[in-house]
């Protein structure tokens, strides 16, 4: 089993080993880069098909089954037809940046899992300031989604852009809030001691992950909302809301460039997901002690898959929402919440040396009694209470 | 309470998936090439031209009257006459269509031809799995004809009436003829 756990730290250690000496860190490095590429590019070409199917079945449809054994041979075939397409690039628009932006977009996105920690040993760099790292890195987004649209020449390229750098910066804050307790919890900023911080069971047999306290809980939510915010998923997919912008910042991309925007969309999605994975559900850890002979990669992974149908479920169920909605929800509703949930973190961890009795259920109590009211009265508040009767001055 | 109504949704998008596994009544997608609706009675597509008997040509109902010509609003029939007559289902003398052209691509299926015909001859088909790999879009007089079998398993109701009225016509006639023939023989 422990072989089955490291068969991959195993392979590439061989294989590292059959070039000269000299050439070992570049060949050790390249192989993991290569590794990288191929199990999330194959992740995003299956969750295209499955996402599909499963948003067809959640409205009660069959969703794509024409191509190969039950459709799965579609991403293939939606390849091919990206390949094929005319590359349409506008006449007025400034060639350079709008050839740059669908690379600026993807290549940074791939950096981001050079920090994750995928199963035990199985992280590519282990930076002591991981986090940062992937943070630093996810918001080089930004800039690409807002190359796009300004060289598009485009209104609705420019409106869609505007929206997805409001979006993006103001999500960008609760997302980081988020993460902080676990990083108080933790005493680090790196991934992989984020993860070990996480190992072990409470009373014997509950996983000592950050979701199972009342602050995780809080903070996972926040930090799922906010992912969604971050990777432009529904409900928060303004930036190319079809029924105002076209496509938004998409909307004078064709061809493989487009195809490049949503392989960078959704490698932002799998890299936030997996930070979500290792800050909140324990990363690579089985959920109970009799479960741990399974290998480490295979947790990380089930765990991985059931956030992505989560996203996958979300879309399938919220309608998008309004620009003002959505700068409400983030600035009054989330910011906060996240605040709070730093002051439950820091009382659930000042409190962790008492000794008494039914000390678990005082600590679990202070701090529900700090996040259940405030969520309560947030919940009520962020839109600013009932609107008032809407008048119509000039129409009556 | 902010969220409530959220995990409702999400209920009910899971009780979709979840349903659509195991109960295939929810599933109303249907999978067209392997399987097919039945066609409804009065669904229309481009005319056709009935002929009665075996011979898809001679036992044309068209009498080449060129009403339906004139009264097609995208003028997309063209009717040639032929100089000879044959006799009809009634005996009368009646000339025959050399040419009946249509042109589908101005076709617009609005079904005046098959309306304003008084032999009930043309009449509105069913086909609508009209692609092919050639460029062929007038359709000439055989391509046109088909049988009053086939008129009467695509529209059966109306199908009926218009046989009913020509039996009743054609006996009528027969009957004309047996009364004028019965004074000739004093």
């Amino acid at each position: 089993m422990k072989t089955l756990d490291q068969i991959f730290v195993l392979t590439q250690h061989w294989l590292t080993g059959l070039a000269p000496a000299a050439l070992q860190p570049l060949v050790s490095m390249l192989l993991i880069i290569a590794a990288l590429m191929a199990v999330f590019g194959t992740c995003f070409a299956l969750t295209t098909i499955l996402e599909r199917k499963t948003l067809g079945r959640m409205q009660n449809r069959y969703g794509p089954n024409r191509v190969g054994p039950f459709g799965l041979l579609q991403p293939a075939a939606d390849g091919i037809k990206m390949l094929t397409k005319e590359d349409i690039v506008p006449e007025a628009a400034d060639k350079a940046l709008h050839f740059l932006a669908p690379l600026a977009l993807t290549a940074p996105v791939w950096l981001a899992f050079a920090v994750l920690p995928f199963g035990r040993n199985m992280s590519a760099i282990e930076l002591d300031a991981g986090i940062l790292f992937f943070f630093a890195i996810g918001s080089a987004s930004e800039l690409a989604v807002f190359m796009a649209g300004w060289s598009s020449q485009n209104k609705y390229s420019l409106l869609g852009a505007m929206r997805a750098i409001a979006q993006m910066i103001s999500y960008e804050v609760p997302l980081v809030l988020a993460s902080v307790p676990v990083l108080m919890a933790a005493g680090s900023l790196s991934l992989p001691e984020i993860v070990r911080a996480q190992s072990g069971y409470a009373l014997g047999w509950i996983p000592r992950w950050n979701v199972l306290t009342p602050w995780g809980a809080a903070g996972f939510g926040v930090f799922l909302v906010a992912a969604a915010a971050e990777s432009n998923r529904c409900p928060f997919d303004l930036p190319e809301g079809e029924s105002e912008l076209i496509a938004g910042f998409l909307t004078e991309y064709s061809g493989f460039k487009y195809a490049l925007f949503f392989l960078g969309e959704y490698l932002g999605l799998f890299a936030v997901t997996g930070l979500g994975v290792t800050l909140f559900l324990g990363g690579w850890h089985a959920p109970a002690s009799w479960l741990e002979w399974l290998p480490s990669w295979g947790w990380f992974g089930a765990k991985f898959s059931a956030l992505i149908f989560l996203f996958i479920w979300m879309r399938a169920t919220l309608p998008r929402l309004r620009l003002d909605q959505l700068l409400n929800f983030a600035w009054k509703f989330l910011v906060p919440l996240a605040l709070i949930d730093l002051v439950a973190a820091a009382a659930w961890l000042k409190s962790g040396g008492w000794q008494f009795a039914w000390a678990l259920e005082t600590r679990w109590l202070l701090c529900a009694t700090l996040l259940a009211p405030a969520y309560v009265c947030l919940g009520r508040h962020w839109r600013g209470g009932t609107p008032k009767p809407r008048r119509y001055h000039y129409a009556q | 309470m902010l969220g409530l109504g959220i995990l409702k949704g999400f209920m009910e998008t899971g009780r979709n998936f979840c349903g659509s596994y195991y109960d295939p009544e929810r599933l109303t997608t249907v999978q067209y090439p392997e399987e097919r609706l039945e066609p409804q009675a009065n669904a229309r597509t481009i005319p056709f031209l009935i002929y009665d008997g075996s011979d898809p040509i001679g036992g044309l109902r068209c009498t080449a009257c060129t009403i339906c010509e004139q009264e097609c609003p995208a003028h997309c029939i063209e009717i040639v006459k032929d100089t000879a007559k044959k006799p009809d289902y009634l005996g009368k003398m009646q000339l025959h269509p050399k040419v009946f052209d249509i042109d589908t691509a101005v076709c617009m299926e609005c079904g005046i031809c098959a309306e304003v015909c008084p032999f009930d001859s043309i009449k509105m088909d069913q086909v609508f799995e009209r692609a092919g790999s050639h460029r062929r879009l007038t359709l000439h007089k055989d391509d046109l004809s088909k049988s009053n079998e086939y008129y009467n398993k695509i529209h059966p109701a109306e199908a009926a009436a218009v046989d009913a009225a020509r039996a009743e016509e054609q006996k009528k006639a027969q009957a004309r003829k047996a009364a004028a023939a019965v004074p000739a023989t004093p």
